[in-house]
């Protein structure tokens, strides 16, 4: 059994089925309130939300069933009476060792629990980092949104933010550098300075067998990093757009990614009024689109940075992703047929698979 | 002492009651004392800067007020999700 953790416009809400036919919707939470995204700790078996209530703010909740009691986490915020205030979390992510969760927020922030998702710290680090009055806000706010844990190294992480580009670290978040070398943004001058931030990461994802990989769709380009993150190499070749939000892998295959092309930032649809997922299974060097069993005519569909996700490896590896327009959709074969999982739905901002 | 009631999810954190007589000479040092009565209430009136949240409203016998609001002793603050929030 799968579940699917969807964060929407409206509300969480929790699915469950098999691959192959629709989900059924077992529990609604946070019902009217934005959640931007939601995941299951494989470890404590623990439910994270992030809940932006237009009214109360940012806040992290816990449950250990999502259809019953949530509690508050503490600490999510920004130093009292300084100059900015948390607008919204954008990502939860387990981290690399145990009872750690990270989460990313804008303006640009990163907060660790250290007790499983129930109290917060500011990573100072990154706070302070003085480059920082440099770094400009993307469409959807200056959103720390991509964090990308090393298996077994809870020492370096990697994280993506939109728009002020990569940053390392090797020594648990004490201290941070950029690694932007190779990207190219088409939003800026061509002679852009070396130290450069400016850069719109749309999201990340390392290759769990092979963690020095890390995918990046980018906001027009695809890459590939072979050296943790330092150095990108372009991979947009063969696709029919370079613009999109998610990322998705196959942890059985270092060499696999999966992107979900836009037209461009200026029309952020589905290209030609179709429903297709572009696979590589050689590292970037070609892409094969899969859209069997998903709309095809007249489909003009927005997926977000966080509205898809993987569960499984191999020949069995579930894809799903979710659209603006609340339909769900899944593939239990890897990519190679699709399925509706759901539709009706308010405007998906994330997926997040699990097992149940 | 002025009278702050509050509706909704503020009355849950705030021990499930619905008025609190507090002191203070502002509506901002109101809303600062009812944090420190019912620390729940943290953040979700007033943001970690000090400033109350921008679709928050407060009303001050009636009247929309601001945090900087005078305040007498036989007022009545109604805090109150503003109808501009809604999405």
């Amino acid at each position: 059994m799968t579940e699917l953790l969807l964060g929407t416009k409206k509300g969480l809400f929790v699915l469950e089925g098999e691959p192959g036919a629709p989900f059924d919707v077992t529990a609604r939470a946070f019902a009217g309130e934005p959640v931007e995204y939601a995941v299951r700790d494989p470890r404590s078996g623990r439910v994270l939300a992030s809940v932006t209530s237009p009214f109360y703010g940012p806040k992290i909740w816990h449950a250990d069933d999502p259809a019953g009691e949530w509690e508050q986490a503490e600490g999510v915020t920004l130093p009292e009476a300084g100059d900015a205030a948390l607008q919204r979390i954008w990502v939860l992510v387990p981290g690399a060792d145990d009872g750690t969760i990270y989460a990313g927020g804008d303006p640009g922030v990163l907060l660790a629990s250290r007790d499983g998702g129930a109290t917060f710290q500011l990573n100072r680090g990154l706070w302070e980092q003085p480059s920082r009055e440099r770094w400009q806000p993307g469409a959807g706010g200056l959103c720390l949104h991509s964090i990308v844990p090393w298996p077994g190294r809870p020492e370096r992480l990697a994280l993506g933010i939109s728009a002020a580009g990569v940053w390392l670290t090797d020594d648990g978040g004490a201290t941070w550098r950029r690694g932007n070398e190779g990207i190219v943004a088409r939003y800026l001058p061509e002679d852009p300075p070396a130290d450069e931030v400016a850069l719109c990461v749309h999201q990340l994802q390392r290759a769990a067998a092979r963690p020095e990989r890390i995918f990046m769709q980018f906001h027009g380009g695809v890459y590939r990093s072979d050296d943790a993150g330092e150095t990108w190499t372009d991979i947009a070749a063969g696709l029919p757009s370079d613009f999109g939000f998610p990322l998705a892998l196959d942890p059985a295959d270092p060499d696999s990614a999966y992107v979900i092309p836009l037209v461009a930032d200026v029309d952020r649809v589905t290209p030609d009024g179709r429903v297709r997922v572009y696979e590589t299974r050689d590292a970037g060097a070609s892409w094969t689109p899969r859209g069997d069993g998903l709309p095809a005519e007249h489909a003009y569909l927005t997926v977000l940075r966080g509205a898809m996700d993987q569960h499984g490896a191999g020949e069995s590896l579930e894809l799903y992703f979710g659209a603006t327009s609340g339909e769900v959709f899944g593939s239990g074969d890897a990519g190679a047929t699709w399925f509706d999982v759901a539709a009706h739905l308010p405007p998906v901002h994330s997926v997040s698979a699990a097992s149940r | 002492m002025p009278l702050v009631r509050l509706r909704g999810p503020l009355k849950q954190l705030a021990g499930d009651r619905a008025e609190h007589a507090l002191a203070g000479a502002s509506v901002g040092e109101l809303l600062h004392e009812l944090e420190r009565e019912h620390p729940a209430t943290s953040g979700w009136i007033l943001d970690e800067r000090g400033a109350l949240r921008r679709h928050i409203n407060v009303f001050v016998n009636g009247e929309l007020g601001a945090q900087e609001t005078p305040v007498e002793p036989e007022d009545r603050i109604d805090v109150l999700p503003a109808l501009s929030g809604g999405r």
